[in-house]
């Protein structure tokens, strides 16, 4: 393969290291060149963490487990409330009697937020002093914005929680107190009032709890 | 451990110095590690096995995310990976070609380890090292490959594992234990699993670390097969041959890594199956343990040393000849270093005798390879009046004759390679 | 010389190394007939899935496939509930049939398999010569036998539209003894819409990885450019 000459070549070199130290010309030349390199470089690493970071987002699967759901509110009693599930969490759907619904405006002095002003909670269709779309028909997310336990219903005024009590929810892991449109009353643990998920109705008796009345699908995507 | 005089720098890299050898761990294995200068394309292979091996690694941490290693689900989970899970068909097909490609590379890089003598004095223990590194890696592939549970995964590996009930005596009780069940079954995928995505990728890491620590220390081979640290530079001690790894190295691998990235993103975009050699069209059917798909061969890597198995009779009703011969096959790149009797170590200055055996070689492995992937009747037989031969497959006796060639290439190494009419040496390195 | 040599087998095999995807390509077939599908023609990917639907899905699942991935070939989401869904069926669920595989053992012999990934283990071409060659073969449990998968468990489907075809024997041809609703050209269009649907669903993310590979290449192409000059740059150092 190779029978070439290659004495001539080993005196030349005999005394003197194969590489030179470069000029300042070189280097800048270098530098912009490794500048570019990178720049470059870096952009073809964010492009390829993208699989790999959204890999690790909510799958197919889990967006249409965690889709929409139907639930028909017909065989609610005034006064009482169901739990539907919607992505693992329990949604709740309470249909208040008129007098539950007027008693809500009455105790706002009581509550953090009565307005739902703070922190949105909600969508802005049910930012009304009812917290939502039906006057009389709440779905809100049951779950305590303290630490995530299920509060229970406690819905009847009065009872084992005290006289004053207006009816709502209690929290049994730290004692957060909620109205009956999820309010939080003033001096619960819990900060903020509870969540109101994006929902529509249907039909008079059908809610479709997780997406808007614009029709954005929140959990399709 | 470091000694505060000797500590230049400053500021938090002097911080770091004082209590941890960074910079002197980036001198004395970059920036004042003395490569020959001559590395041509052959030097690419080592620093893209490194990066493939790293990219495994990272697409397979984030598979196991999602993959199930169960008999119910596995085959499920995959095809999970490939649709609901987002950039899971791109995770998965750069984990399937990764390893293919893994071989390819791997491959190459040992082919230049036997051109240039790379395994000679003083790097015996690198070569080693690396024979090390391709045993394991072939059982991370096998591993690995059970995990889709298709067809092809699953007699695959009821084939492989049935090779060791061949083993006198103890066989059959060891192919069980292998097993953990009397078929292969949820138990087998189960530490299959357990074997693939931790035990052999921590042996893998600690054997490279090792084939590289191993390197640093006597320095590398080059194309002459001559040593560069036999002649320094009076002054500094540099090799005058030698030119620090970083930048020039790193800068012309880089060259070599996008390339390489070409290839891959190719494969990966528009070929992951690769017409069914990296991803078999029988592995999309769930592996069914009462129906064996009509003709089964292990992935391409895997058939020159399947073909020796096939290639070897039985003897005395036995199947361990072909199984011994076949470990053999593998094992054998170890004695290398010991076989070779050579008076230099490149290809370069070696003579015609050599030459034509490793051109034996070489084609033996091929052929053997291309026969691995076929049925054994692919080219029919022989008439049956013909003697000896008779009958016989003739892929069967064409791959008897390449085993032998095969096995010749090794045993013959001291004979052919003393024998040989070397051509001198050059003191220095020629390009 | 020398170095000319080498640095023409050095490309050689990286050219080599380039084209062996499109070898892989090219190796395909041996059915005989090859499937004239498309997967950018959305219209017959969307008729494929209706067939699909209408025909395989009562026996087959495709327990892969989700309802609401066929927004890829142009269907919205209303379209799928109208035309595709059964009762009851949310857009997100899977292809997934209503029959337990152990029914279906007891009914057919085998059970139906799974249709997600089957042109990928078999070949469109497989597929589509399979839809078009059951022929009447009074020797079968079924009274039908097929050209490409010898005595198949599955009757003939599809028998409404294509018709009965019968096995010349001398010419071992099929002809057709009885005619269908559909003629054998329509017969050809539905089969092969029907094929390129199962295509599509064997890899929905196909399309979408070919088109991320010319821009990775381009991409993967500038930045050779840069290395290169990079490693030019630093080895004119080098005597």
């Amino acid at each position: 393969m190779s029978d070439n000459n290659f004495d001539k070549t080993s005196i030349d070199k005999a005394s003197q290291l194969s590489f030179s130290t470069p000029t300042k010309v070189d280097q800048d030349k270098r530098n912009f060149l490794i500048t570019a390199t990178a720049c470059t470089g870096a952009i073809g690493a964010a492009a390829m963490a993208v699989p790999f970071v959204g890999s690790m987002l909510p799958s197919e699967r889990a967006k249409a487990a965690g889709a929409p759901v139907e639930v028909d509110i017909s065989k609610i009693e005034q006064g009482s409330f169901m739990t539907a599930e919607w992505r693992g969490k329990p949604v709740w759907i309470i249909k208040r009697t008129d007098a539950q619904t007027a008693e809500l405006a009455t105790h706002n002095t009581q509550l953090s937020d009565p307005m739902s002003e703070v922190i949105s909670q909600q969508p802005t269709y049910c930012k009304n002093s009812h917290r939502s779309i039906k006057e009389n028909i709440s779905v809100i997310v049951g779950i305590c914005t303290h630490l995530g336990c299920s509060p229970s219903a406690k819905l009847e005024k009065g009872g084992d929680m005290g006289e004053a009590w207006a009816g709502g929810f209690f929290c049994p892991c730290h004692g957060s107190k909620f109205d009956l449109a999820g309010r939080v009353f003033k001096g619960s643990p819990a900060p903020i009032n509870l969540v109101v998920p994006p929902h529509k109705y249907l039909a008079d008796n059908t809610v479709l709890i997780g997406v808007d009345s614009d029709s954005t699908v929140k959990a399709g995507g | 451990m470091a000694d505060k005089q000797n500590v230049e720098t400053t500021g938090i890299i002097g911080w770091i110095d004082t209590r941890f050898p960074l910079t002197s761990n980036i001198k004395n294995h970059l920036t004042e590690y003395y490569a020959p200068k001559n590395f041509n394309f052959w030097y690419f292979f080592g620093s893209l096995a490194l990066m493939i091996l790293v990219m495994q690694i990272v697409t397979g941490i984030f598979l196991t995310m999602h993959y199930k290693a169960s008999a119910a689900e596995a085959f499920a989970s995959v095809e999970y990976i490939m649709r609901d899970v987002f950039g899971g068909n791109i995770i998965r097909y750069m984990h399937s070609t990764g390893a293919s490609l893994f071989f390819v590379v791997i491959y190459l890089h040992m082919f230049r380890g036997v051109i240039y003598g790379s395994y000679r004095n003083p790097r015996e223990l690198i070569w080693l090292f690396g024979v090390a590194i391709f045993l394991c890696l072939m059982g991370e592939a096998f591993f690995g490959y059970l995990l889709p549970w298709g067809q092809m995964s699953y007699w695959g590996a009821q084939v492989i594992v049935n090779l060791f009930s061949a083993i006198p005596f103890i066989g059959p009780d060891l192919s069980e234990w292998l097993r953990g069940d009397y078929l292969v079954s949820d138990a087998t995928l189960n530490r299959f699993f357990a074997f693939h995505v931790i035990a052999l990728p921590l042996v893998l890491l600690g054997l490279v670390m090792s084939h590289l620590i191993a390197l640093h220390e006597v320095g590398s081979n080059n194309p002459d097969g001559i040593e560069i640290k036999a002649k320094k530079d009076k002054a500094t001690g540099i090799p005058l041959d030698g030119i620090p790894f970083h930048p020039y190295y790193t800068v012309k691998d880089l060259v070599g890594v996008v390339v390489f990235l070409i290839v891959f993103v190719t494969i990966i975009c528009f070929a992951p199956e690769m017409g069914g050699y990296f991803l078999e069209a029988n592995n999309f059917v769930p592996a069914d343990s009462l129906k064996t798909p009509a003709h089964i061969a292990p992935v391409w890597y895997f058939t020159p040393y399947y073909s020796i198995l096939r290639a070897v009779p039985p003897v005395m009703n036995s199947q361990f000849p072909g199984v011994a011969a076949m470990g053999l096959s593998v094992m054998v790149f170890a004695l290398l270093p010991w076989l070779d009797k050579g008076k230099v170590k490149s290809i370069r200055y070696r003579g015609g005798l050599y030459k034509k055996w490793l051109a034996a070689f070489v084609i033996s492995f091929l052929v053997l390879g291309y026969l691995g992937t076929v049925p054994s009747n692919v080219w029919g037989q022989f008439a049956v009046n013909m003697p000896v031969i008779g009958g016989a497959d003739r892929a069967t006796v064409v791959a008897r004759v390449f085993t032998v060639i095969y096995f010749a290439f090794f045993i013959l190494m001291p004979w052919f390679t003393s024998a040989d009419k070397t051509k001198p040496v050059p003191e220095r390195l020629t390009g | 010389m020398k170095n000319n040599l080498k640095k023409s087998t050095m490309k050689n095999l990286l050219i080599s190394l380039l084209l062996l995807p499109l070898i892989a390509l090219a190796n395909e077939g041996a059915i005989g007939v090859t499937a004239p599908i498309d997967a950018t023609d959305y219209a017959s990917l969307q008729r494929g899935a209706k067939a699909f639907v209408n025909n395989c899905l009562n026996c087959h699942s495709a327990n892969y496939m989700r309802y609401n991935r066929l927004k890829d070939i142009g269907l919205t989401e209303a379209q799928i509930k109208d035309n595709l869904l059964f009762a009851g069926e949310k857009v997100g669920d899977t292809m997934s049939v209503a029959m337990s595989p152990k029914d279906a053992k007891k009914w057919f012999g085998v059970a139906p398999p799974d249709l997600s990934v089957e042109v990928r283990a078999r070949g469109a071409d497989w597929v589509y010569a399979y839809l078009r060659g059951f022929y009447r073969d009074s020797t079968t449990a079924t009274g039908w036998n097929n050209t490409v998968y010898d005595k198949v468990a599955m009757p003939h489907v599809l028998y409404e539209l294509q018709g009965e075809q019968v096995m010349n024997h001398e010419t071992h041809k099929l002809e057709l003894a009885k005619p269908g609703k559909l003629s054998p050209s329509e017969y050809n269009d539905y089969v092969a819409d029907l094929t390129n649907f199962m295509a599509y669903m064997a890899e929905p993310g196909k399309q979408q990885r070919q088109h991320l590979g010319w821009y990775a290449l381009l991409f993967l192409g500038v930045l050779l450019v840069l290395v290169k000059k990079i490693k030019n740059a630093y080895w004119k150092d080098i005597k």
